[in-house]
């Protein structure tokens, strides 16, 4: 177990720069899906629906394997790092998305027609009224979603990345020991998202409205 | 710009809510300096007309005009948007519930319309929430968060923050309906000293009794349209319209 375990810690180490990378792509993809899906024009709110529908709708692991497996057919090659890196960052995102979109609806109408009849646009108030709001009561679901991405991207290990449930099926085979193997990997993944949630509870109080 | 065109003027103005008829021809015109008070029971339509004038609600039909300037012109996207934004700088409203921005302080509340709107430099404005806040009363909580501060206290920011833009007239939405009864005189003191200083308000409420002694003229709305209105003496003590006396009998009898 000694032996193995320095190979757990490197995988641990890729499991956490696979889940920062998705959680900068799945932010990112999030925030426009949440925009679109709120904006005016029909034609966007659409594309905003049809992504989160698509990518809620399905399971992140037929997603994986489309991506992978199936891009090739269609001229996407892709690493299996970065294909896990995409792969969990849009199937996120698009939970992330609706976080976002009810942090948005969740400040009170009143904090917009307030700002509205001093004379502010959309857009300013937006700016300066809503989102302010909006953004700290947006912490904790995407905390909720940044642990659910962490703990997911286990699934990755199906299209061969290297990562943490990777390893430690790797090593089975010359161990014959998957209790405390699976088990190791289970510690890890846990310490990990503790690492999470302590950290969204910092950033909640940090940010809490005095 | 005459001093004769009225400051706020409504003409045959509707309204609907899906099926419901909120505001059946509503024609109502304030003079500059003049303080109307609206009373009437609840889903008469006052709210509505109120919001309809600052275009929180649009209007089916009719018109709505600000010191000779037609507030819901007929324009459309980005150039109805710039009419109505500056517009709505010309006028100040004040809510029920307040709507204080909770992520900012007392200073930064007030002064986010000059300073941003008007490119009032931050110290000028500062200076100006200062007086706002001395007018009001709380001078001494110019660096609270609204969290910190009483329904009372509240509602006498969001009045300052309101005259922070040097509105043309300001427009009051029930603006001690949601507040405890002994807190309720604190706001009112400040709304009777914006009269004083000849202030142009319309003022939506359910207290009888203040808009008697503040008010220059009563609307009495039922069902969406002006069922009598006169000078407070009259309406309140010779009333001509059998719903109005049932709806003051209710009220004064409470």
């Amino acid at each position: 177990m000694q032996r193995v375990f320095p190979f757990f810690v490197e995988a641990a180490l890729v499991t956490l720069e696979l889940t920062a990378l998705a959680l900068i792509l799945g932010l990112v993809a999030a925030a426009f899906a949440a925009a679109a899906k709120m904006s005016r024009p029909a034609i966007l709110r659409a594309i905003g629906t049809v992504y989160v529908s698509l990518f809620r709708g399905t399971p992140c692991l037929i997603q994986l394997f489309v991506l992978y497996f199936g891009g090739p057919q269609v001229g996407i090659n892709l690493e299996p790092f970065a294909a896990g890196v995409i792969g969990l960052g849009l199937n996120i995102g698009a939970y992330m998305a609706e976080s976002i979109r009810g942090a948005v609806m969740a400040v009170d109408r009143g904090q917009t027609e307030a700002a509205r009849t001093i004379g502010f646009s959309r857009f300013q108030t937006l700016r300066k009224v809503v989102l302010p709001q909006a953004a700290r009561l947006m912490i904790r679901p995407l905390g909720v979603n940044t642990v659910a991405l962490l703990k997911g991207s286990a699934l990755v290990s199906t299209i061969s990345v290297v990562e943490l449930t990777y390893t430690a099926q790797r090593f089975i085979g010359s161990t014959y020991k998957p209790f405390e193997i699976f088990g190791v990997a289970a510690l890890l993944y846990m310490i990990m998202v503790y690492a999470v949630a302590r950290i969204v509870d910092l950033l909640d109080k940090r940010f809490a409205i005095a | 710009m005459s001093a004769r065109q009225p400051m706020v003027e409504v003409r045959g103005a509707r309204k609907s809510f899906g099926a419901v008829e909120v505001l059946r021809g509503i024609d109502l015109s304030v003079e500059r300096g003049q303080i109307v008070a609206i009373i009437g029971p609840s889903g008469s339509g006052k709210s509505t007309l109120l919001r309809s004038i600052n275009h929180l609600e649009t209007l089916n039909g009719g018109e709505v005009w600000l010191d000779g300037v037609q507030v819901n012109q007929n324009l459309h996207g980005q150039a109805f948007e710039r009419h109505i934004n500056k517009v709505r700088q010309q006028m100040g409203m004040v809510f029920q519930h307040f709507n204080l921005f909770p992520h900012l302080t007392v200073l930064e509340n007030i002064t986010m319309g000059p300073v941003i709107l008007k490119g009032m430099p931050k110290t000028d404005a500062k200076a100006l929430a200062h007086s706002l806040l001395s007018k009001v009363g709380l001078a001494e909580k110019i660096d609270a968060y609204p969290s910190r501060l009483s329904g009372g206290q509240k509602q006498r920011v969001a009045i300052a923050r309101a005259l922070a833009m040097q509105p043309k007239v300001m427009l009051f939405d029930e603006a001690t309906s949601a507040l405890d009864p002994e807190l309720v005189d604190e706001v009112n003191t400040v709304m009777k000293q914006l009269a004083a200083e000849h202030m142009t308000m319309l003022i939506v409420t359910h207290e009888m009794r203040f808009a008697g002694e503040v008010a220059d003229r009563v609307l009495f709305m039922d069902g969406g349209v002006v069922v009598e209105e006169g000078p407070p003496a009259e309406i309140f003590r010779t009333p001509q319209k059998e719903r109005t006396r049932t709806f003051l009998k209710k009220y004064l009898s409470a």
